[in-house]
């Protein structure tokens, strides 16, 4: 094993040793002050953090390709909320209505179809005007939140099917089942990232831009198609978030973008590109999951939760730094 | 050989920007089993003619041939297969992929549901790997490899198909002597098999050691082929540059002054050890030394940029200990850095604020600055140096390599440094420029200002310094003199092959 | 030749284009709707939009030395909760000095990590925008707050009230635009700050303290976060712990339709005073002209793209990108 090896290991073990530690402090903790009288480590419990995970979870995978590639998208929140609309909207449809209980997968592919086509404008207007993702993206986070206030002012866009309740509240094997689709897309992308052309391609346009263009690699199809994936994960979502509550808020899924940074980058992947990992991103989102659930657990506010994730967060870059530091022969600039 | 048909054959190539012509009829051939040397200065259009032949230009005028078939060229990738391959001198590697993912990177074997085939891959990346002779698999990360393997990885790329043509571009820029050897043993090989190789290179040894034929370009324009056997390095010169660039021995031996800055025993980690060296006011010290061999970290560490882990720094007798840029310009320490682009100049700013960028905070009337003094000091270098620029307000990224050298020269000696760090000081930039360069920094030393030069240029070296320093990974080799130096003794000892004198 | 002169309308166009929108914007308008340019409309809408102006002058002295500031809406929030509940506790005077220091001692540590300790800025204020939200919420226990006796402070003074006729608001933004804009533009603080942000690595080279720099250009940004905060409390007298929720971006959209360049050290004061103008005009336009608020939102999309198009194309020389 080499130290590169050792350290990698390292730096892809870190978010997991790092939950581990989050179960021993909340489990021991939990006892000790024993302000509640369940154990935290119970399998309702972690079953439940699970189905929580969700909704950010599925957002943060697709972020993490998006990282990978080099960009970022910060207009997710509001797709999310916009693929709900349309999930719950279109249900009401008159011709919708006449379906039955076939109005549930066609209300799912409209609401994806919208996470589709949002992620291909801004897949679009990446290729196709050079303009930074960053800015593209926070312009259509704008946009897109104004086609969601668009659809019913500022009243809530409210349907419940209780069917569709039904489904999103069963349990398969013990798991949830918006639990079964942040697996599934884990193990999807997990296998896109690590088997597949588009995956390693992913990899090297976000390492050496102009390498992977010089090696024929079409980069704009390349990120259209990211774009389009992660809006098709933000209304998959969506589409697991809503089949449940049944309402939306036209506020609904503000600052998801930012979550989903944090856990991607909690994970480990680097914001430049090129480097990180489906599964830790995975970790990260548990991590944060878990971080809500344990400070509840222990009795502190849960104000406290964001204060404690967002030092968490500078805590890791301080460590990463260090570690990658090259000692006293370093150019000081 | 002149019966063969060409590999590669460009004729009359001309390409033109709005108001240049990069290329202005450019014609030359590569034969199959030829080493073809292009040489030009920077700016002769070497880069341009490899993006023509790349297909990242089209030409205005002109025909590719490939193997005699005429050819437009559209994109390196299908210069690649038509077996025309490239190896950039900076690399241009994902190094966090495998090195079997960056030899066929955009062409990753298939099978099925769009996955790689890694099995083919590994097996197809080994047999290359094998050809090059390499002691790394193809699964290691290239990010771990040292440089020099790295640009086997980029070697081994050409090789993914059946080249006709292989150009290299300053392939031995970062490379030692024993992977120079290795990088040799490639050509030859690629060589041995028909392949035609065109070499793009400034060393003139490596251009006489390797090469059959060397073709010459200037200002864009084609200016002949000799045969490396029937030619020397003057010839070279004089194609290249169009007049011999008077890089006569420094002669003059005008009075000095007191020792300004002396170092003693100056060491920083694993970069360099154990320096000691002093020089005058109104002396040119030289160092001369391979790449890596510690030239510019010293220079780094006497500006504050680094910490030393030993030794001392003396200024006029004085020890002093300098932990910042800040503490070097307060004592009188100027560095003209070594990379114009990214350490001399902000390209986004305009000539007259980057040139007082450094006593900003002095040229102040009130709490603001004084456009009076600014400018005062701008016109005053400008016309010192001869900076050709059509006023203060002009963005320097708009200027020659020449005139954007002479802002940072500008900015440093308006400092009125008692101590000058020259470093690289005329790389990038036209003849004309180089020669303006070499009589001020004589100037300087006249007026009395203590000078080091940091070159990687033999001819300037010897051309401007009163003595010279060489060094070898690390360490001072040996001093001398302008009069006991000989390119021979200074070749020895840069190399290492002679034993340290202290 | 004709190529040559294509590329010189291009980079006319990039380098003005803002304002010839604004003024297309603004008479546009104004034949729509004859009260958009009466003075009444105009004081109401730059004062509505002094808040976000004033956190928008702050962040562009960050986005031009090189960084980004995400945190600044959390920030404000906690600025403005600390003020109003300090408010009932210490009296006005103490209560905004004390909320000045919370806030800047905020923007130093910031500054420190990002300066000093040279952590991805992107990450660290992201990273700070939660923390600040926690720390909002720990402080107020959740609750709203609210000044108890209303009618009893001169607290008011600084939302609410006119002098010579123009509300307090615009006259604080109008006041720290000029100020900001002289240290921008005419300080040696100023000049380092472009320094830093077009090239740190030369910045460095020329002695500049590049550390000190980018912590300074956090501490601009807090003072302005807590003189938004001061503006938001004054004029509300009570408010959420959210606030300044999601301001960040809208910020940064206003700092970048001014033109101020993502990788630093392009921008200025002035230009941003406009992109927040025509952020707040648009939306008021909008609004006037019969349309739902919701437009606004979709309008301020395709003008940030256009505009942030129009000024990568001019400098590259070509409409679109060359992305293959």
């Amino acid at each position: 094993m080499t130290p590169q090896d050792r350290k990698d290991l390292f730096k892809r073990g870190a978010i997991w040793a790092f939950i581990l530690v989050e179960l021993a402090f909340f489990s021991i903790v939990g006892d000790a002050i024993s302000v509640s009288d369940k154990a935290f480590m119970n399998v309702d419990n972690m079953l439940l953090l699970l189905k929580q995970s969700a909704p950010i979870g599925i957002i943060a995978l697709g972020m993490t390709i998006i990282m990978i590639n080099g960009n970022i998208d910060l207009s997710v929140g509001a797709t999310f909320a916009l693929a709900a609309i349309v999930l719950l909207d279109s249900m009401t449809w008159p011709f919708m209505q006449s379906l039955g209980n076939w109005a549930i997968p066609l209300a799912w592919v409209f609401a994806l179809l919208t996470g589709v086509a949002l992620g291909a404008i801004n897949g679009l207007i990446v290729w196709k005007t050079g303009v930074d993702a960053f800015i593209v993206t926070l312009a259509s986070m704008l946009g897109f939140r104004g086609l969601v206030f668009m659809y019913n002012g500022e009243q809530p866009t409210s349907h419940l099917n209780w069917t569709l309740v039904d489904f999103a509240e069963a349990q398969f094997l013990g798991l949830h089942t918006a639990t079964w689709f942040l697996l599934g897309t884990v193990l999807i992308l997990w296998l896109v990232m690590t088997k597949t052309v588009h995956g390693r391609n992913a990899y090297a346009i976000g390492n050496n831009r102009e390498a992977a263009v010089n090696a024929g690699i079409r980069v704009g199809p390349h990120f259209l198609l990211n774009f389009m994936l992660i809006g098709f994960l933000a209304a998959l979502s969506a589409v697991v978030f809503y089949s449940e509550s049944g309402s939306v808020n036209p506020n609904d899924g503000m600052l998801y973008e930012l979550w989903a940074i944090t856990a991607v980058v909690l994970g480990g992947t680097k914001l430049a590109g090129g480097y990180g990992s489906i599964i830790s991103t995975l970790g990260g989102v548990i991590a944060i999951q878990l971080l809500r659930k344990g400070l509840g657990h222990i009795g502190a506010d849960t104000q406290t939760v964001n204060l404690v994730i967002g030092l968490i967060l500078i805590a890791v870059l301080i460590l990463d730094r260090q570690l990658n530091r090259k000692g006293q022969e370093e150019l000081k600039i | 050989m002149s019966d063969q048909t060409p590999v590669l054959r460009l004729e009359g190539i001309v390409k033109t920007f709005p108001g240049v012509r990069a290329l202005d009829g450019v014609s030359f051939s590569v034969l199959p089993g030829e080493v073809h040397a292009l040489m030009g200065e920077n700016g002769a259009g070497k880069s341009t003619l490899m993006k023509v032949l790349g297909g990242i230009h089209a030409p205005n005028e002109g025909q590719i041939f490939i193997a005699e078939e005429p050819t437009v060229m559209t994109s390196p990738m299908q210069a690649k297969a038509k077996g025309v391959v490239f190896i950039h001198q900076e690399l241009s590697l994902a190094d966090e992929l495998s090195v079997a993912e960056n030899i066929f990177l955009g062409e990753l074997p298939l099978k099925g549901l769009g996955r790689v085939d890694w099995a083919k891959l590994y097996a197809d990346t080994d047999a290359i790997l094998q050809t090059l002779n390499v002691g790394f698999d193809a699964r290691t990360r290239v990010g771990d490899l040292s440089i020099a393997n790295q640009q086997m990885v980029e070697i081994g790329r050409a090789l993914t198909v059946d080249p006709r043509a292989v150009i290299f571009d300053e392939p031995t820029a970062s490379l030692t002597d024993a992977e120079k050897v290795v990088l040799f043993e490639v050509i030859a090989d690629l060589q041995s098999r028909g392949v035609g190789i065109v070499y793009i290179s400034h060393r003139m040894e490596e251009i006489f050691k390797i090469t059959d034929r060397i073709s010459v370009l200037r200002d864009g324009q084609y200016r002949g082929t000799l045969n490396t056997a029937e030619t020397d390095e003057d010839e070279v010169t004089q194609l290249m540059i169009g007049r011999s660039l008077d890089l006569s021995r420094n002669e003059s031996h005008h009075q000095m002054g007191d020792i300004a800055l002396e170092v003693r025993g100056l060491g920083c980690g694993s970069l360099f050890q154990d320096v000691s060296f002093a020089v005058r006011k109104g002396e040119v010290l030289g160092f001369y030394g391979l790449v890596g061999a510690g030239r510019t970290e010293i220079a780094e560490t006497i500006f504050g940029l680094r910490t030393p882990s030993a030794g001392q720094i003396l200024l006029d007798g004085q020890e002093v200990h300098i932990s910042s840029p800040i503490d070097a310009l307060r004592l009188g320490i100027s560095l003209v850095p070594e990379d114009r682009k990214s350490q001399g100049l902000v390209l986004s700013m305009n000539c007259r604020d980057n040139m007082t960028l450094p006593q900003v905070d002095d040229l102040t009337a009130g709490p603001f600055v004084s456009d009076g003094a600014e400018v005062a000091i701008f016109d005053q270098y400008r016309d010192k140096l001869d900076i050709r620029t059509p006023g203060w307000r002009q963005i320097v990224g708009n200027l020659s390599g020449g005139n954007q050298q002479k802002i940072v020269i500008g900015k440093w000696l308006s400092m009125r440094p008692e101590v000058l760090i020259v470093d690289e000081p005329t790389r990038g930039i036209d003849v004309g420029s180089k020669s303006e360069i070499h009589n001020l920094i004589r100037d300087l030393a006249a007026q009395g200002f203590a000078v080091i030069v940091i070159s990687s240029e033999m001819p300037e070296v010897l051309h401007v310094s009163d003595r010279i320093v060489a060094m070898h990974s690390g360490r001072v080799m040996r001093e001398f003199t302008s009069d006991e130096v000989t390119e021979d003794n200074l070749i020895q000892a840069i190399s290492g092959i002679t034993e340290k004198i202290a | 030749m004709a190529e040559l002169k294509k590329t010189e309308i291009g980079t006319f166009l990039a380098k003005q284009g803002i304002l010839i929108a604004f003024a297309a914007f603004m008479i546009g308008f104004a034949l729509a709707n004859q009260r958009f340019i009466e003075l009444d409309n105009v004081f109401g809408v730059i004062r509505s939009s002094a808040i976000l102006g004033v956190m928008a002058l702050g962040v562009t002295f960050v986005v031009i030395g090189g960084n980004l500031d995400l945190s600044v809406g959390s920030m404000m929030s906690f600025s403005t909760i600390v003020v109003l509940d300090l408010h009932d506790k210490l009296g006005p005077g103490l209560a905004i000095l004390a909320m000045f220091g919370l806030t800047l001692a905020l923007g130093a540590f910031i500054g420190f990590l990002v300066g000093y300790l040279k952590l991805n800025s992107l990450i660290v204020t992201l990273g700070m925008l939660s923390a600040i939200h926690g720390l909002t919420l720990t402080w107020s226990g959740g609750k709203n707050m609210d000044i108890a006796n209303k009618s009893g402070t001169w607290f008011a003074v600084f939302g609410q009230e006119r002098i010579m006729g123009i509300p307090v608001p615009i006259l604080i933004f109008a006041l720290l635009a000029v100020v900001l804009s002289l240290l921008l533009s005419k300080t040696p603080f100023g000049r380092k700050v472009y320094a830093v942000g077009g090239n740190g690595q030369a910045a460095t080279f020329s002695g500049i303290p590049r550390a000190r720099v980018v912590f300074m250009t956090y501490l601009v940004s807090a003072f302005c976060v807590a003189t938004a905060g001061l503006l938001q409390a004054s004029r509300s007298m009570g408010s959420q712990n959210t606030v300044g929720q999601g301001m960040e971006l809208e910020v940064l959209a206003a700092v970048i339709l001014g033109g101020a360049s993502l990788m630093g050290g392009a921008g200025t004061v002035f230009k941003t005073v406009i992109g927040v103008l025509i952020l707040g005009f648009i939306q008021n336009g909008l609004l006037l002209v019969g349309l739902d608020f919701y437009v606004q939102y979709i309008v301020t999309w395709i003008i940030i793209i256009l505009a942030v198009w129009l000024d990568v194309a001019a400098k590259r020389g070509r409409l679109w990108s060359p992305i293959a």
